[in-house]
């Protein structure tokens, strides 16, 4: 743990209960894109810095079986594609435990893996994340931007295309990102002795 | 060492995750709830609560009475004005479809208000008329109080959220509902021919 530690992992935990209190909450879940871009990036980033405070033990036992991040990633991305389906949005609102799972696994299986695992990721492994990140949120956007169906019992149609026409221009302006560092900057970290 | 333990567990953890995800999805098969609703009722049935309802002329009744018969059975409320005002007419072409079943006493259709405050008997009586009620096997009604429509929105998985003009946006459907009272199929909200089918097969069997 860093000095400055601590204080990251207080602001996470202010962040989760902030999210957590009723008006927030229903404020954030009115509407499908709030759901998708506001509150679960929040909860996971909440997640990122509670993991800040991850004693050194543990963070030397969990390395041990994260070469490169690779687990970690893992776990991030399949916990990520669960709360991607449009049946899990609706069930975190009509059923108060999968609400509970959303509020418990954004955090630790989406925030802090992605936290503990990305400064030991290299070249490669980031490439691929960010990769299927980018088209994740193509796909998605297409989809949401074309059905003429709601996939959400709970949300409304203009809000399911204004939510993919977001996740179009966030996939495309990730992209230029990424082409932008991989001409004029890096995007590798630092090659770290791994083994 | 770290390179297989990375391995195992990413493994161990890709099992788990699909596992989590088989079951979310009924198996692969459903990425939408109204999708998972359709498989699960269709493969574990569920009894109807016996809610009392009061019908477009004023009278009272309940899923309790309406047993014995099939119920094909929409979620409604009158003041519709976009797709789900042709819920209405597919219930008039459904009346004349199953003319014979209804006036045999073997089917009745039933449609019900999740809009109690407003749907009163006569809006409830106005909606069946504009859309050409035949007279005889098509029940119009609402739930008696709110509990009662909480459980019947619930148990038939129907959601409505408010559209932000002053209407309803519904998963609109046509609930088959057996003679023993259970709920066994949901199907096309704007497809009678695949509801009239439904029925027809069933009494036959």
């Amino acid at each position: 743990m860093k000095p400055s530690a601590g204080r990251w992992c207080l602001a996470g935990a202010l962040l989760w209960a902030a999210l957590a209190l009723p008006p927030v909450r229903h404020a954030l879940e009115s509407a499908m894109t709030l759901h998708m871009l506001v509150q679960i990036p929040l909860l996971a980033l909440a997640g990122a810095w509670l993991a800040q405070g991850t004693p050194r033990w543990l963070e030397r036992s969990l390395a041990a079986w994260n070469h490169r991040g690779i687990s970690g990633l893992l776990l991030a991305s399949l916990a990520g594609l669960a709360w991607m389906l449009p049946l899990a949005l609706d069930a975190a609102l009509n059923d108060p435990w999968t609400e509970l799972a959303k509020f418990l696994s954004v955090p630790l299986l989406i925030g802090a893996p992605v936290a503990l695992s990305w400064p030991r990721a290299g070249f490669v492994v980031r490439g691929i994340v960010l990769l299927e990140l980018i088209a994740t949120m193509l796909r998605l956007g297409w989809l949401y931007l074309i059905s003429p169906e709601r996939l959400c019992s709970n949300y409304l149609l203009d809000d399911q295309q204004r939510l993919g026409r977001m996740l179009l221009v966030i996939g495309f302006a990730v992209l230029l990102i990424l082409v932008w560092k991989l001409m004029w900057g890096h995007v590798g970290g630092h090659a770290t002795h791994d083994d | 060492m770290k390179v297989l333990r990375t391995l195992l567990a990413s493994l161990l953890l890709l099992a788990a995750g699909l596992a989590v995800l088989a079951v979310a999805t009924h198996g692969f098969r459903a990425y939408t709830s109204e999708t998972a609703r359709r498989i699960d009722i269709r493969e574990h049935p569920r009894t109807v609560p016996s809610t009392p309802l009061q019908t477009a002329d004023g009278q009272r009744t309940s899923f309790g009475e309406l047993r014995g018969r099939w119920l094909l059975v929409d979620f409604i409320y009158t003041r519709c004005l976009t797709y789900c005002s042709v819920q209405g007419s597919e219930f008039a072409r459904l009346q004349q479809e199953l003319a014979g079943p209804i006036a045999a006493d073997k089917v009745a259709l039933l449609s019900i208000s999740f809009d109690p405050a407003r749907d009163d008997p006569t809006a409830l009586a106005d909606y069946q008329r504009r859309h050409g009620d035949r007279g005889t096997g098509w029940i119009a009604a609402r739930p008696v109080d709110r509990a009662g429509l909480a459980e019947l929105l619930h148990r038939f998985g129907v959601v409505a959220v408010p559209d932000g003009i002053g209407g309803f946006v519904h998963n609109a459907a046509i609930a088959v509902v057996d003679p023993g009272g259970r709920i066994v199929a949901i199907l096309d909200w704007n497809d009678w021919q695949a509801a009239a089918g439904y029925v027809r097969r069933s009494l036959r069997s």
